[in-house]
């Protein structure tokens, strides 16, 4: 399987890489109706790429990968409803903190494991966090949800509308900080240090490299980043559900991250995007079928596009080139 | 005292029941994770389809409650036969993203189908007149379908040992948990022998899926909510053993239960505790011959 | 169900739009954020069936020229974050003007403040919390409470059960159950001998039904989700023996949901259940209810409380159009249906409290009895007459 993204010259940024930018502006004029649609994509893409740098990059396999997500969620909402904390950068920081902070700490005991052992113990973890969330009633609200989380208008001007406009572009500018400090940590030398341990985990210890250590770096931003997409969600639906701990958002993200393409940047871009797309015009009219339809796309993914959409593109664009 | 000793006889025997229901379906996927590496997310599928092919042939063909238990091992087997030849033995060597992401596409086909063909609700099981009611054992009364379900349960597991120790399959089974490439390079067919334990050990998920209907309802999003407790039994008891997964088994079915009668308050909290506990001090589980 | 579910609805609009006369048409439009994935999924069926009936059946009343149309979104369950964006999407794409469905409380919580900044009139037909109807001055609902159904469960209960064992689904509405229950039944004299709150996933049962045995109470009152553990609940307290016992299975009427009675056979006869509605209630309306529905759905289709709180839901959403001659603003429309009153509800005279915008009616005491052969949960005793939702009553008594 070919990986692009390694640490091999690509650290300018292309004029390819202004096309998602492009893309997300020209949604906000073109399609006004669907902005709340693309706040969500937003918040799946960062998401995704919180997953991309573990999975992708250092390929730790994880199966609850929500508990980051959660966390982020529930501590802007409890910020917010609990402490009348309602400035959005301050719910932002607090939030991605608290979520590193858990990652941090959760990572530091299971990342010395692997294999089926280190993805039961991200299973164990998330499901002792649900229950954790749904018994603390007084805290959480439980089964209930919280809602009546406030955020104060940003600049003291742009409030959350009915259109989503300002959480969509919100969204956006979060996404593009976060993208550009992803993109800067991967073709660093850490980046490729990373590649190495997933490639081939004894030869990295052979050269000396601290793999544990790098591996709970990645772990710890990983979390930091998915507690930030964790708290857009809170703050763009004023309100949180115990659905953001649950094993199927986990899998959900995992599916989309396979769809675009694992262990690419872009990957975690075209993803969310396509999957949440088609779930939108689809499952309106099949619900039931939809869930068939994921499984048999993820079936495909792995039996004849293993490098996902993007993976897909290159082949054809090298086929293209050598007639 | 006699209170205490007496609620400890109905934890044990409750924990007991439990926990042979969870070995018998997850046995399989002990010895086929050991055997051959392979990350079987999808094996509830298996215990589902069972259950249901049991309740559709009892409810719908009115077949006696034995005969269902033996059609739901055998056609399970012989049904994943033709998912291992055409699916799963395509991906023997790919890595454990692609067999995660494809056991999990396998369980969300299953999930849609059972649901069209099912419902929402759990299939009914209406177990015979001889099998309801309790059982009288040294003056106390015991619920008469779990008593010949730890029966049924032990039979199995004694089989099944005996299977693997003294028959020349057990052998060549050992021998390739231990060592893949060295039992294939004396000429033991591994492709053959994969097959045929994959057959058997989705069989006995049929089975046990079938036989714990009472206890684990089947519905379409079993294969999702029971996952957990599987692959606990698998983890913490360790690849390719029999005996660690059963003892796994026993473990959370009597830790289970005594959570549940005495501190229902903990929920779930203990065996996911318990079990990153026994996984963070033994990472290749209790009785692991791989991890 | 897919194909014939499709057919159906295709069938229903085509119907309305004939009727109507599609020519010179003003059509309003009704959002539904509803749950047709995922383990919750029957609810998504019974709201959207018992709307399609309704308005088949009802169109002619409307103004002339005016249809209804239908729009459905699917929540997959639990899901705040997808309903919100749904909800939103409906008002500003699709310009709906009447939103509903909202099967959870989560996602209610979540649509509540756009629902109050679009003003958009919002008709909960199944969320139970007491709190949520709170939340936004536009919403109004019909289903039901979960206080509404325990207090009173309570009250009967101490007449003649001294001693109550509770076991509850570990979440909210299960946490809500057991105060509404204890608050009614202490002070009338009962004792609660224990409480068990169980893990919301809790499969098997034996173990807690084993300790309640050992307890020994007259009564186990049982608060689970519709539907979907009820019958393994059911099989082990048979199994365990404590039906023969001589213990008594009180609870919701979700502890004996008719779709599920048929898998619960016998075990299921003299479970009591408090709840406001009843397929087998013997009212001239809920009669002609199960009927139509029966004849729309199959004779084996059975309404449940979800598709009697839709029909009511829809009824009233038809009396606001009707009573403003089809020109809707959305005040008036919330001014209208919160005065909503009708004595031909498949549950009996039901209203709406003005103050509170909730739903006032009977709650029905019920006994599991097998009647020509089909289980039933035959309503015995009309144990609370146009009840309101007691929590409210508590809150403000806190205050």
């Amino acid at each position: 399987m070919t990986r692009t993204g390694s640490y091999s010259g690509h650290a300018r940024i292309g004029i390819m890489e202004a096309l998602p930018w492009i893309a997300a502006i020209a949604v906000f004029f073109l399609l006004p109706d669907y902005l709340s649609l693309g706040a969500r994509i937003m918040i799946y893409i960062l998401f995704t790429l919180s997953l991309d740098l573990i999975l992708g990059y250092a390929g730790i396999i994880t199966l609850g990968h929500s508990v980051f997500l959660g966390i982020g969620a529930y501590a802007a909402g409890i910020l917010s409803v609990k402490l009348n904390i309602n400035d959005p950068f301050l719910q932002l920081i607090a939030g991605s903190l608290m979520s590193a902070v858990f990652g941090l700490a959760s990572g530091a005991v299971i990342l010395r494991t692997k294999n089926l052992t280190l993805l039961m113990l991200t299973l164990a973890i998330t499901a002792i966090v649900y229950e954790i969330g749904n018994k603390a009633s007084w805290l959480t609200g439980g089964a209930d949800g919280l809602p009546g989380v406030q955020v104060n208008p940003f600049f003291g001007r742009f409030e959350f509308d009915l259109w989503g406009r300002t959480g969509y572009i919100y969204c956006v500018i979060v996404l593009f900080v976060v993208w550009f400090v992803v993109r800067r940590l991967i073709y660093s030398p850490f980046g490729a240090m990373l590649t190495g341990i997933r490639e081939n985990t004894p030869r990295m210890h052979a050269l000396g490299a601290p793999v544990y250590q790098r591996l709970l770096i990645v772990y710890t931003i990983s979390a930091g980043i998915a507690g930030i997409a964790g708290v857009l969600m809170t703050q763009v639906t004023q309100s949180v559900g115990l659905n953001v701990l649950t094993f199927e958002v986990a899998g959900d993200v995992l599916v989309m991250l396979i769809l675009g393409g694992v262990g690419r940047i872009y990957g975690a871009f075209v993803g969310p995007v396509v999957y949440m797309i088609a779930q939108d015009l689809l499952a309106k009219q099949f619900p039931e079928y939809w869930s068939f339809g994921v499984g048999v796309l993820l079936i495909f993914v792995v039996f004849f596009a293993r490098g996902g959409i993007l993976g897909l593109v290159d082949k054809i664009a090298a086929r293209g080139r050598t007639p | 005292m006699q209170a205490f000793a007496s609620s400890l006889v109905s934890v044990l025997f409750h924990g007991i029941a439990y926990g042979m229901i969870l070995y018998v379906i997850s046995v399989g996927l002990s010895v086929t994770m050991g055997l051959m590496g392979f990350v079987n997310l999808a094996h509830g599928v298996f215990a589902m389809a069972g259950g249901l092919l049991l309740s559709t042939a009892m409810a719908k063909y009115a077949v006696p409650f034995p005969l269902a238990l033996l059609l739901a091992f055998v056609v399970v087997a012989l049904g994943s036969v033709v998912l291992e030849r055409l699916l799963y033995s395509k991906l023997y060597s790919a890595g454990e993203l692609a067999q995660v992401l494809f056991t999990m596409g396998l369980i969300f086909i299953s999930i849609a189908i059972a649901r069209q063909l099912y419902g929402t609700q759990a299939a009914p099981v209406f177990l015979p007149d001889y099998l309801k009611g309790q059982i009288n054992i040294l003056g106390r009364d015991f619920p008469a379908f779990r008593v010949v379900l730890i029966f049924i349960s032990a039979i199995i597991v004694v089989t099944l040992w005996f299977g693997v120790e003294r028959t020349r399959w057990g052998a060549m089974v050992r021998a390739a948990v231990d060592n893949r490439d060295m039992a294939q390079s004396v000429g033991i067919n591994t492709n053959r022998l994969f097959m045929v334990t994959f057959a058997l050990g989705s069989g006995l998920a049929g089975l046990g899926g079938a036989l714990g209907s009472d206890i684990l309802p089947v519905q379409s999003t079993y294969p999702l909510e029971n996952l957990v407790y599987f692959m606990i039994v698998v983890a913490v008891g360790g690849l390719g053993s029999l005996s660690g997964p059963f003892i796994a088994a026993l473990m959370i079915g009597i830790a289970d239960t005594a959570t549940k009668y005495w501190f229902p308050e903990l929920g779930a909290f203990l065996i996911y505790a318990a079990t990153i506990g026994l996984l963070l001090w033994r990472p290749q589980g209790l009785f692991g011959v791989r991890s | 169900m897919g194909h014939s579910f499709l057919r159906k609805s295709l069938a229903v609009a085509a119907a309305v739009g004939i009727l109507t006369g599609a020519a010179s048409a003003q059509t309003i439009k009704i959002g539904v954020v509803n749950t047709f994935s995922g383990p919750q999924a029957s609810f998504g069926e019974m709201i959207d069936r018992a709307f399609r009936l309704y308005i088949k059946l009802n169109s002619d009343k409307l103004p002339p020229g005016v249809k209804i149309e239908i729009i459905n979104r699917d929540d997959g369950g639990a899901n705040p974050d997808k309903a919100k964006q749904l909800a939103q999407e409906l008002i500003v794409r699709d310009k709906i003007d009447f939103l509903s469905g909202i099967t959870f409380t989560p996602n209610g919580m979540a649509i509540a403040p756009i629902a109050t900044q679009a003003k958009m009139p919002t008709v909960l037909v199944n969320a139970g919390t007491s709190v949520v109807v709170t939340r936004s001055p536009y919403y109004v609902r019909t289903s039901f409470t979960i206080f509404q159904h325990c207090v009173p469960l309570g009250t009967w209960a101490a007449k003649s059960l001294k001693k109550t064992f509770i076991l509850v689904s570990d979440y909210a509405p299960g946490h809500d159950c057991e105060e509404a229950y204890s608050s009614s039944y202490k002070p009338a004299g009962g004792e609660i001998v224990g409480v068990i709150r169980a893990p919301v996933a809790t499969a098997d049962f034996a173990p807690f039904l084993q300790r309640v045995k050992d307890a020994k109470p007259d009564a186990l009152m049982v608060f689970l989700p519709a539907g979907r553990t009820a019958t393994a609940m059911m099989k082990s307290f048979v199994d365990l023996g404590l039906k023969s016992s001589g213990i008594k299975l009180i609870g919701t009427g979700d502890i004996a949901p008719e779709e599920e009675l048929p898998n619960m056979g016998d075990e299921a006869i003299g479970t009591i259940s408090m709840f406001h509605y009843s397929a087998a209630g013997d009212r001239p309306a809920n009669k002609a209810f199960v009927a139509a529905w029966r004849k729309e759905y199959g004779e084996k289709a059975t309404p449940n409380f979800a598709a009697a709180s839709s029909w009511d839901g829809m009824a009233m959403m038809f009396d606001a159009i009707i009573k403003q001659n089809g020109k809707l603003n959305p005040d008036k429309s919330i001014e209208i249906m919160s005065h909503f009153k009708t004595d031909n509800s498949p549950r009996g005279t039901i209203y709406i409290d003005p103050e509170t915008r909730d739903i006032v009616q009977n709650e029905y005491l019920r006994e599991t009895r097998r009647v020509n052969g089909e289980l039933q949960n035959v309503e015995i005793e009309t144990a609370a007459v146009a009840i309101k939702d007691p929590w409210q009553a508590m809150q403000k008594a806190k205050k």
